[in-house]
Formats: structure tokens, C-alpha cells, sequence
């Protein structure tokens, strides 16, 4: 095992010394091909013998008790095996990184929809049929006495992170803004519902399921079903999408474990769409408070972002909203802070980009205005606020592109920032703008392992738990080993999600590629560092290239190397000093022209540019997709997307992909996408960062900075649907 | 009463309540076919019957006798991909995959749709004959959603099939 | 899902005498039906497929034309004398749902489609119209969605489909037969408004079947299908206007129009093709006819927006049919 902790920037750049030459390439994905014909397997789809179907059954309140279960009302129904109904089951899904088992304990009613009993039958239409019809009594809260709306209870106050006096600052300031923005809860939508087939097999369970973070996701599973991790298997080879929904153990895991032992055979449940709406985490909505106090140039001297979220009592998940506010500007005087308050919706938790996804939106629709306050060019406004220090903490930067991303971007986009003065281009009905923001998303890694095995015949395996959910990790970790190895990706098979391989912390928080990375980075030093030995020389003299390793004078293939057998080493990367000793972050920068309709506010992106410093690209195909599928869901934050709650019982009414309006693709234009040159040695040993998340983060500001900059009309609720934007336009037609 | 899929002849299920998907995908344990919704709102679940896309969750497989119906395992395989597969593989036309199959098969569809004159609410006049735009084909693929975002690489891959048929 | 008996109609006397039976349904394209079903929303003992009958034909009718109840709504907008005189009808179906759904939806089961609202198809909460007396949870609860217009104390739902909207425009006749015969209904006059049953949607009586839907003759003129709705596609109307309006030198020959997502049926209100017809358009006018269809108009909350939302539509909708914009 070559172990790492990340206790200094890594300078060396290894993987630039590198000869394969595939580090970075736009390469297909190798799962590409099997995606494409429909036979990569997702979790429900192995063929487990003898598998019966699980339904859940979920509760029609809001609070309260289970009373009684009748299951005499359904276990005569042709098919129908059994109703359970186990206090073990979990009625939420876990948090991120939990690592111990979410609430448990169905008979108590939480939120409108929650999970209290699985109806297992022969058939999956049975199933659903005898869930539907399942009798329960219930013992109901009164209504009157839960909290629904987050505006109407007292919130929990967070002492928030202060540093000199805002209020003063603003009331000195030359230019300044001080405004509320509104942004509504959204739903991940992975167009693969959460799904699990649990078998047991001599006391131990297998369970296929659909998760971003098995070495997480084995430890909820086992603490909620009192087992060691020893007996317990998690499979997701393929997820069909997670963006934060998958990264708990989720209710469908444990409800199938638990049914499987009490029928004797495998159950598979594959949750309905609407109870994946209704049962599994919402980004919360939030109350954003900006202050942006300013001087004459439109230097910031003061800074404030508060927030106000919610989320079920006892969850410690809060929206981080102002995670990007507390180093991407300058600003002496600052407040941040983030309240929250508890009630009776269902579970919030992480979705793409927590925190920044909503919180960048409001800031940089905030700087907008500053802008034009101070009557400068919105980029220029930017450039003139990225801080030489970190505003609070006495620590550097690591390598930060954000003015390379809003000059670059700006470029390619033909950014026009002298004259901003909106309603100034209309076509036909409809009224062009153009908008700018920053991007910002806060750089993580966690420890991981992840093992590396050289074969005869000059091949590699790449194993570790880590996930692929989309994201193109198959490809990537297959492209670290190869270029480290010196052999073709094609020659490296990689294999992942599951927990029999060395583990990681799977896909969220962008973390993914930069730890799992770095663990195959390490894995593969390891294995060069023996290659060398073997060839007499030293790792730092070795070429390995084409199958062919080199020292000096001394040229032998992998394969002779070998001599028939196989050479395996495991990398174990952890975070160490760096992390608290830089500010590390993906930085870029978005652009957006919008057309506004003058009749109705309907509003379309008509182009969207981005440019992201990501540190290293590890495949720029992959990594370019990532920030296409960002800023897509960022249109869909800017003008479609939003959970709507019943006031009286709190449960989620447009639970499904009717009513919840994803980005179709007739909303999403050709996207532009630079990545900006770049390693950041005090990221991760391979100098990459996350790129999945920072692709939406600030996006629908610079949509909403364009829409103003098209009407006329300023957006302080997201998103921005016609009934939104009528209003002002209104409005703006009567001056 | 049988149904042909991919070339095939299978006997119907008795029961009626099982939607061509789910017979498709559980009795016959092609799983191609992707449930998302199960509602006709997502669109992964797309087959073609008799030459036409359709939302397979949203009929009942029993409706279906005497049809002829293709799966995207019936469109192509890894070791032998269809012009669409291959496109989608170089264009990154998807990312976590589950809504891929049923983007390549409403797309082998949509094609055909457009050479055949079929207007869209994207043609300016229903009267037209519509042209192989980027808008064409962004509207009448807007009943297939894609949660990661890989739209705009999905309407690279299918112009360019598109328009290597046309060339 | 609950059991039920499949049963194929081979012929439309056979038909009408099935779906004349308790607990039964007819199913034509399924795509709004088996959505219900699966949520146990409808739960017909007897399923009756009508796809065997002999009804999906678009032939020539008198000075019109004649769509089988059967021909899916694809067959219709694609189909070449549709395009060429009845645009609105064409453009109306191709801003509705998507490609794949209207390669299987149909006319008569278009004009059956059932509301959206969520109140409706959430079998944990009240609806009058689901459950006859249990309440409308829209009415206090969240009514994004739902109608300004023609609503009652018992349903705020609204109609969702465009189709119906466009042949509410173009006056179109629905025929229908039955055990007791054959009759036709005004496509206007089809549908219901809520009132105290708004589980009655429509005028058929038990046992009744849609043979088709009938098209005057062409009128001509301008014929404009505007929908108004959140994302660019696959979503339904916010607002849609649906105008088949004719110039003749300054002046307004002929104009017909009908909305979607206003109300429990396709709106139409014959005072506003009266106060059109034979004026010269203005500005003014525009405003009188959105005074007109609007005067009764009632938000409740969530859909407030949807008041000024029409107004603009119509205006916008007459501005582009006319060229009138002063």
C-alpha cells in the first residue's frame, strides 16, 4: 500500500512527466458503447432468480403515529406475499457522508409522504395494487399545531461568522445593495428512480442498488440493520443519475434487505417516481439576504450574505448557501450566516452544488446591480474584487483562474460590458439581453483507496468502490493508469461500485475524481517504483510508454517484466494540511444571452458560455460534458425548476416530472464551454479538482443579470417563470 | 396473441394490467428499455411499435397483439452499433446513460419523422416542409428527458447523422 | 393498478353495449387512462379496447372534414388538408404533449382527457371530482395550475388539452353514438363546467363512444395557436389562445377564438368573436374583448398571474393576427 496524506502542495506535476500522452484527451467513454445499446446494468435490472417486488406503502400525514396496519386487507390478494413493516426500516434517506443509519422507525410520521411499510408480492402490479390499497390507521397531529411554512416559525439562529460591522460599512458606503432574494426547493430528478434488489446468501446480504458512495453507504446499511460491514454488500456498477439523491443510504436499501430476510428470497424494490419526489431529499428553498457595501470604484467594504433555510428538526443537513461568500470577494466589514428553519416538509438535503447552486445565484444577481450602480462594466466589477487575501483567515489561495475565466469567457462569448443599459434590443415580441457572473464551488477531498493490478500480457485493473454516476469516472481512472503505466486506456479495464474493492468516498462534493484519482495515482506510483526496481533504476528515471517500460539503456516490455504473474498495489490517498491551509476552490465564469417575450415574460436562453479552471482536466470530453449537464441545470434554476409544498400539510404537490419542470431539450442552446488551463498543486496529487457541481454554481445569475439586462426587469425570486417576470413587465410598459 | 420484438414472437402476458415496458423488461428481461416515470413524462421508456415511438409505459402490452416491436437492443449492439449508437459514443451524448436508450430510439424515429414531412411546433408554418435544424430537432426530442444535461452534445451526435443521410 | 377484465370491441354497436356495463371504461390510446389507472385514480373492472373499431379514417365531409375519434393526434396534424385549412387545428396538437404520446393519444380520447391538477391525482388528499364530496384541496391548498375562470366551490381544475381549444375555435362537431342512437353535440358545448358535479366532465352518457369529431368549412384567414407555458416543450399551458381570425380590407371578417388553461372546458365566450367581427381592429378593441373574457375571471392565490396572463396573451394573439398594434 503507497499511502499519501496531503499535508503540502504537490509540485511535481508527475502525471506532466508522464510519456502516453492520454492524460486530458477527449476520449470515449469505454462504458460508452454498452450505455448506448441499453445492456449496462442499472440496479434493478440484474437477474436475480426468484426476486419478489417490493411497493412501499407511505403515510397520508403530515405527523404522527402509525396505529395499526391492517394487513388482512390485502395478504388475500392473488400474488400478495407479505406486508412488512419492520421498526428497522429508515423513513429518510441518509446525509451525505453519514456513515451511520438515518432515522429509523416507520410507526412515527414525520413529513407527508413517508415510507412506513413495503407490500412484497409475486408480481410488481400486484405489489403496487395491494400498496395502494393497504388499510392503516393513523393517530394525526392536529395540522394547526406543525410548522409548514419556514417564514412563520422562529428559526434557528446561527451566530453566523462576523468581522467588523457591516451595518457601519454600509451606511459609509458610495455605492450599495441591499436586497432579499426568494429561491424554491429543488428535486435531483436522476431520471433513474432509487431501486434495490437485496439477497441473502449464508447470512450475508448483497444488495444492487443505485448509490453514490458505498463506503458510506455500507456503513448506514449495516448500523441500521445491526450487522457488521463484513456481511454486507453493496453493487451499483451503473446509477442512473444521482446529483446528491443517492448519496445516503436511501429507504429502498434497507426495506428490501429487511424484506428479503422475512420472505426468504430476493425482493427488489424500485421506488414510483412520485414516491422518489415525495420520500427522498429537496434542496431546500431559501431567503437570501445580500449587503454589498462599496466605494467609489466599486471596491467591496462590505460583505454580507444571510440566508435563511429549512429542513426537518433534528436533521443536521442546513443548505450551505453562503459557502462561496466567505472567500470569493473581498469585503472588511462581513456577516454571514445561515438560519434554519424546522419544519414539516419532507427531508432537505444535498442536491447538485448545496449551498452555491442557490446562494452564488443571489450573489452575483446582487453584484449586477452594484455594477450598474457604480456604472462599470460587470466584469470589470468582478476582476476588481477578487481579494489578494482571504478576507478572514490568513491563508492563501491555492491556484485560483477566476480572473483568467471572466476574461477568457468574455472573449469567446464577445461580451459587450460598456453600455448596459437594458431594454435596448428587441426582436419581434421578444427583448435581448446579455448577463455575466462569477462561478465559485468550494474544492474537497476525502480518503481513498484504490487498487491497481499490472497482468501478463501488459494489461492493468483498475478496482475501487468509487462510482461512475454519470460522471465519466470509468474513463478517467482508466486514463490516470494509463498514462502512469504507459499503456492504452483501451488495455486498462476499470472496475467499480463495489464494496468488495478497495473503498473511496464516492461521487459528491465533486470529490470524486481528485480522491478516487489520486488513490490510482498513488496505486500506480507504487507499481512503477517496483517496474523500476525490476529494471534496476529509479521511479524517477522510468519512462513507461506503449507497454514498454524504460531505464536508461535497459528496455523491457510489461510483459516480460511480469514473467506470468500479476503485480498489484493499492493507493491510499488522504487529505492532510493543505486543506486547512489554502483556500481551495473551482473558479469560473458564466454568459448568457436571453430573450425575454414582451407579452407574457416567457424567457429562453438563446446562448450560454462558460470558462472553468478545474485545475487539471483529466478528460476534457468528460469533463466538458460535466459542465454542460451544470449549466443546463442551471437553466432549469433560473426559469423552470421549483418543489411546491401544500401550506396546510406541507406534502409536495407537483411530484412528478410532469408538474416538476426539468430543462426539456428545446430549452437548452448550444453551450460553449472553456477549460482554463490549469494544476493546482495543493488540490490533490494529480492537481485536479471537482468540476460536476461548479458548472451551475452562479449560472442563473448571470441568466437572471441577462433577463434584466433584456426587460428591464430585476428577479428577486427564482425561478424566474412568467408569473415571475409579468409584473415588471407590466411595469416597465406603463414608463 | 403474440407481439414481435426485435424480430421475435412472444406470447402476451395474461395479465392485463402489465404495460409493454414492464413486460418487456421483467418477463423478458430485456432491460434496455428504462422505466423514469412509469407516467409518460420522461420519455426513457421509448420504443418503436409498428414503426412509430411511443411511451412503452402507457399501454398495455396486451393491446399489442399481432404488433411489431422494435427495443434499443433491436437497434443495435455494443459489437455493432447503429449510426446513432456510434454518434452518440463520440458526441458524449449522455452521461449516467439511463435516458440513452430511449434518446436513440425516439431519435431513429424523429428522423425518419422529419424526411417524411412531418411538422413540428418548431416548423413556422404547418404547411412547410420542415428543414433539418438544430430547432427541429430540439423540440421534437423534447419528450426525452436527460437529467445530466447532455443535451446539446445529444443534437450534435443526431445532426450528424442526420446530415450524413441527407449528404 | 387494480385487476381488471381486458375486453376488445370489435364492432361499435358491440362497444357501445360494453362500455354501457358498471365499472367500465373504453380505452383508445391509453396515454391519460393507464396514467390514472396506475394510480388507482380510475379503477374500471372492465377495460374495453376500442382500437379494433373502424374509426381512425380523415375523410371528407361535406365542406369539412371528418377525424375518426381514433386517429391519433399525429394522423391529424400531419395530415395534408389539415395543414393546408385547418393550421390551428395542426399547430394546436403540435404544441401539445410530445411525439410520442401523440402517436398514440386520439381525438376522442383527447376530448376525454382529465384535469392535471394534483389534487386530482394524489389519491391521499381530497377532490371533489375524484371522490364526489371529499372536498377540493386545490381551493386552499396550492392552485398553481388551476382555472381563473368558470370555476365553482367544489373544482377550480382546469381542462388541460390544447386539441379541444383549437376545434373550440374552429367550431367543430362532436359525434357521438350510443345504444339509443347516434347524435352530434357542438365541440363548445361538450364539455362542462364544474358546478356542483365536477366528476362530470362532458355530456356523454354511459355507454356513449366519440366516433368523431367533424370541421366545418374552412375559414381561412389567420389561424394562430399561442401557448403559454413554463419550459419551451412538454408542458402545459399556463394560457393558450387559439384564434382563427380573417381580415377583410381594415375590418375583422371572421373571428373565432377559444382558451386553454383557463377553465374546466376549452374557454370560449361568443360575446368576444361578436365584439371582433365586422370592427376594425385597435388596440382599443383588444382591450374591450380581454375586458370581455376576463370581466368574471377569479385567481386564487398561486394562479393570480394567470389573469394578466391572458389579457397579454389575447392581446398579443390579435396584435399578430391583425398587424394591428395601435
Amino acid at each position: 500500500m503507497k499511502s499519501l496524506t496531503m499535508d503540502k502542495p504537490d509540485e511535481r506535476n508527475r502525471l506532466d512527466a508522464m510519456k502516453q500522452g492520454v492524460i486530458g484527451k477527449p476520449l470515449d467513454r469505454p462504458d460508452g458503447p454498452i450505455k448506448v445499446s441499453g445492456v449496462a446494468p442499472y440496479a434493478a435490472e440484474y437477474d436475480i432468480a426468484n426476486a419478489a417486488y417490493g411497493v412501499f406503502v407511505t403515510a397520508p400525514i403530515a405527523r404522527g403515529k402509525v396505529a395499526k396496519i391492517h394487513e388482512d386487507s390485502v395478504t388475500g390478494m392473488d400474488g400478495v406475499i407479505a406486508v412488512v413493516a419492520d421498526e428497522r426500516f429508515t423513513t429518510r434517506a441518509a446525509q451525505g457522508t453519514a456513515g451511520e443509519a438515518p432515522e429509523q422507525g416507520p410507526g412515527e410520521v414525520d413529513y407527508w409522504g413517508q415510507p412506513i411499510a413495503l407490500v412484497v408480492a409475486e408480481s410488481y402490479e400486484a405489489a403496487r395494487d395491494a400498496a395502494q390499497r393497504l388499510k392503516v390507521d393513523f393517530h394525526a397531529d392536529d395540522l394547526a399545531d406543525i410548522p409548514f411554512d419556514p417564514d412563520a416559525v422562529e428559526p434557528e439562529k446561527d451566530e453566523g461568522q462576523r468581522q467588523g460591522d457591516l451595518a457601519h460599512a454600509m451606511a459609509e458606503a458610495v455605492h450599495s445593495v441591499d436586497r432579499t432574494y426568494t429561491t424554491h426547493g429543488h428535486a435531483s430528478a436522476a431520471m433513474e428512480p432509487h431501486a434495490s434488489i437485496a439477497e441473502w446468501q449464508d447470512g450475508k446480504l448483497t444488495v444492487h442498488a443505485s448509490l453514490q458512495m458505498l463506503n458510506f453507504n455500507i456503513a448506514e446499511l449495516a448500523d441500521a440493520l445491526d450487522l457488521e460491514e463484513d456481511d454486507v454488500r453493496l453493487v451499483s456498477r451503473f446509477v442512473g443519475g444521482g446529483f446528491g439523491s443517492k448519496l445516503g443510504v436511501s429507504q429502498d436499501v434497507v426495506a428490501a434487505a429487511i424484506a428479503a430476510k422475512q420472505v426468504g428470497r430476493p425482493v427488489k424494490v424500485a421506488m414510483t417516481r412520485q414516491h422518489v419526489f415525495q420520500a427522498i431529499m429537496r434542496r431546500s428553498e431559501s431567503t437570501q439576504r445580500l449587503r454589498l457595501a462599496a466605494d467609489a470604484e466599486g471596491r467591496l467594504t462590505g460583505f454580507g450574505h444571510e440566508a435563511l433555510v429549512s429542513n426537518l428538526p433534528g436533521e443536521d443537513f442546513a443548505e450551505p448557501v453562503t459557502q462561496s461568500s466567505k472567500f470569493l470577494y473581498g469585503g472588511e466589514n462581513r456577516l454571514l450566516r445561515i438560519d434554519v428553519a424546522r419544519i414539516h416538509r419532507m427531508c432537505a438535503g444535498s442536491v447538485r452544488a448545496p449551498g452555491e447552486a442557490v446562494g452564488m445565484t443571489a450573489l452575483e444577481a446582487a453584484m449586477d446591480e452594484l455594477a450598474e450602480q457604480v456604472g462599470i462594466d460587470p466584469v470589470e466589477l468582478r476582476l476588481r474584487n477578487i481579494p489578494d487575501k482571504h478576507p478572514t483567515k490568513d491563508i492563501p489561495y491555492s491556484s485560483r483562474k477566476l480572473a483568467e475565466c471572466l476574461k477568457e469567457g468574455a472573449a469567446a462569448f464577445g461580451w459587450q460590458g460598456e453600455d448596459r443599459k437594458p431594454r435596448q434590443r428587441r426582436e419581434g415580441e421578444w427583448w435581448i439581453g446579455t448577463g455575466v457572473a462569477s462561478g465559485s464551488r468550494v474544492h474537497n477531498v476525502e480518503e481513498a483507496k484504490a487498487r491497481v493490478t499490472l497482468r501478463p500480457g501488459g494489461t492493468a485493473l483498475v478496482e475501487t468502490d468509487m462510482t461512475d454516476i454519470g460522471t465519466g469516472t470509468y474513463a478517467i481512472l482508466g486514463q490516470i493508469a494509463g498514462e502512469m503505466l504507459g499503456l492504452d486506456p483501451k488495455d486498462v479495464e476499470v472496475g467499480l461500485g463495489d464494496t468488495d474493492f478497495p473503498r473511496g468516498p464516492g461521487s459528491g462534493g465533486s470529490w470524486g475524481a481528485p480522491s478516487s484519482g489520486s488513490a490510482v495515482f498513488l496505486a500506480c506510483e507504487a507499481l512503477r517504483e517496483e517496474i523500476a526496481s525490476l529494471l534496476k533504476g529509479e521511479e524517477g528515471n522510468l519512462t513507461m510508454k506503449d507497454g514498454t517500460a524504460v531505464v536508461g539503456n535497459t528496455s523491457r516490455t510489461i510483459d516480460e517484466l511480469l514473467g506470468g504473474k500479476e503485480l498489484q498495489r493499492t493507493g491510499h490517498f488522504q487529505p492532510g494540511k493543505t486543506e486547512k491551509e489554502f483556500a481551495a476552490a473551482s473558479y469560473g465564469a458564466f454568459f448568457a444571452e436571453v430573450a425575454v417575450n414582451d407579452w407574457t415574460g416567457e424567457t429562453r436562453v438563446r446562448r450560454l458560455t462558460g470558462a472553468f479552471g478545474i485545475g487539471r482536466v483529466l478528460n476534457e470530453k468528460t469533463a466538458r460534458s460535466q459542465c454542460l449537464g451544470g449549466m443546463t441545470w442551471a437553466i432549469g434554476a433560473a426559469l423552470t425548476e421549483q418543489l411546491l409544498f401544500d401550506p396546510r400539510d406541507g406534502h409536495l404537490v407537483n411530484c412528478d416530472l410532469a408538474e416538476y419542470h426539468v430543462p426539456v431539450h428545446r430549452d437548452v442552446p448550444e453551450c460553449e464551454v472553456l477549460l482554463v488551463e490549469e494544476r493546482d498543486p495543493a488540490a490533490s496529487p494529480i492537481q485536479a479538482k471537482g468540476v460536476g457541481e461548479l458548472s451551475m454554481c452562479g449560472a442563473a445569475g448571470a441568466i437572471a443579470n441577462a433577463v434584466y439586462n433584456a426587460c428591464g426587469v430585476r428577479a428577486y425570486s427564482f425561478p424566474m417563470t412568467p408569473a415571475v417576470l409579468l409584473e415588471g413587465l407590466v411595469e416597465q410598459a406603463k414608463a | 396473441m403474440t407481439i414481435e420484438i426485435n424480430g421475435e414472437s412472444h406470447e402476451l402476458p395474461r395479465d392485463p394490467r402489465v404495460t409493454l415496458l414492464d413486460f418487456v423488461r421483467e418477463h423478458l428481461k430485456m432491460t434496455g428499455a428504462k422505466k423514469g416515470c412509469d407516467h409518460g413524462q420522461c420519455g426513457a421508456c421509448t420504443m418503436l411499435v409498428n414503426g412509430q415511438r411511443i411511451n412503452s409505459c402507457l399501454t398495455l402490452a396486451v393491446m399489442h397483439d399481432g404488433d411489431s416491436v422494435t427495443t434499443i437492443e433491436g437497434i443495435g449492439s455494443p459489437a455493432a452499433m447503429a449510426p446513432l449508437q456510434e454518434a452518440f459514443v463520440k458526441h458524449d451524448g449522455y452521461q449516467c446513460g439511463y435516458c440513452t436508450p430511449g434518446q436513440i430510439c425516439s431519435a431513429t424515429a424523429m428522423l425518419q419523422e422529419i424526411a417524411a414531412g412531418w411538422p413540428s411546433d418548431a416548423t413556422a408554418d404547418p404547411t412547410d416542409t420542415p428543414k433539418l435544424t438544430r430547432e427541429e430537432v430540439q423540440e421534437r426530442m423534447s419528450g426525452n428527458l436527460c437529467r445530466c444535461g447532455a443535451y446539446a452534445n445529444i443534437v450534435d451526435a443526431i445532426m450528424e447523422v442526420a446530415e450524413g443521410e441527407a449528404a | 393498478m387494480r385487476p381488471f377484465d381486458y375486453k376488445r370491441a370489435e364492432r361499435l354497436e358491440h362497444a357501445g353495449q360494453l362500455a354501457a356495463a358498471e365499472d367500465t371504461l373504453a380505452i383508445a390510446g391509453g396515454t391519460n387512462l393507464i396514467d390514472l389507472m396506475k394510480l388507482q385514480v380510475e379503477t374500471p373492472a372492465t377495460l374495453v379496447d376500442l382500437n379494433h373499431l373502424p374509426l381512425a379514417g380523415i375523410e371528407e365531409h361535406e365542406d369539412g372534414l371528418r377525424i375518426g375519434a381514433l386517429a391519433t393526434n399525429t394522423a391529424t396534424a400531419v395530415h395534408p388538408r389539415v395543414r393546408a385549412d385547418y393550421p390551428l387545428l395542426a399547430r394546436a396538437i403540435l404544441a401539445g404533449a410530445t411525439q410520442q404520446l401523440r402517436n398514440k393519444a386520439t381525438t376522442g380520447g383527447n376530448l376525454c382527457q382529465r384535469t392535471r391538477c394534483w389534487y386530482f391525482t394524489n389519491t391521499d388528499q381530497p377532490c371533489n371530482k375524484r371522490e364526489p364530496g371529499s372536498g377540493c384541496g386545490a381551493l386552499m391548498g396550492r392552485a398553481d395550475l388551476h382555472a381563473v375562470l368558470g370555476t365553482s366551490e367544489a373544482c377550480i381544475a382546469t381542462y388541460p388539452g390544447d386539441m379541444a381549444v383549437a376545434m373550440a375555435a374552429l367550431d367543430a362537431t362532436v359525434e357521438i353514438a350510443g345504444e339509443k342512437g347516434s347524435r352530434s353535440v357542438p365541440l363548445r358545448e361538450f364539455h362542462l363546467l364544474p358546478g356542483d358535479t365536477p366528476h362530470i366532465e362532458n355530456v356523454l352518457e354511459p355507454g356513449e363512444i366519440i366516433t368523431a369529431v367533424t370541421l366545418p368549412t374552412p375559414v381561412g384567414g389567420k389561424q394562430i395557436y399561442r401557448k403559454v407555458r413554463e419550459r419551451s416543450s412538454y408542458a402545459f399551458a399556463l394560457v393558450s389562445v387559439a384564434a382563427a381570425l380573417r381580415m377583410e380590407g381594415e375590418s375583422i371578417a371572421h373571428a373565432a377564438l377559444a382558451f386553454g388553461g383557463l377553465a374546466h372546458k376549452p374557454w370560449h365566450d361568443p360575446r368576444i368573436d361578436d365584439l371582433l367581427t365586422g370592427e376594425k381592429p385597435s388596440m382599443a378593441l383588444f382591450d374591450k374583448a380581454a375586458d370581455l373574457l376576463l370581466e368574471d375571471a377569479q385567481g386564487y392565490g398561486e394562479n393570480d398571474a394567470k389573469i394578466p396572463l391572458a389579457r397579454r396573451a389575447l392581446t398579443a394573439t390579435l396584435i399578430d393576427a391583425t398587424g394591428v398594434s395601435a
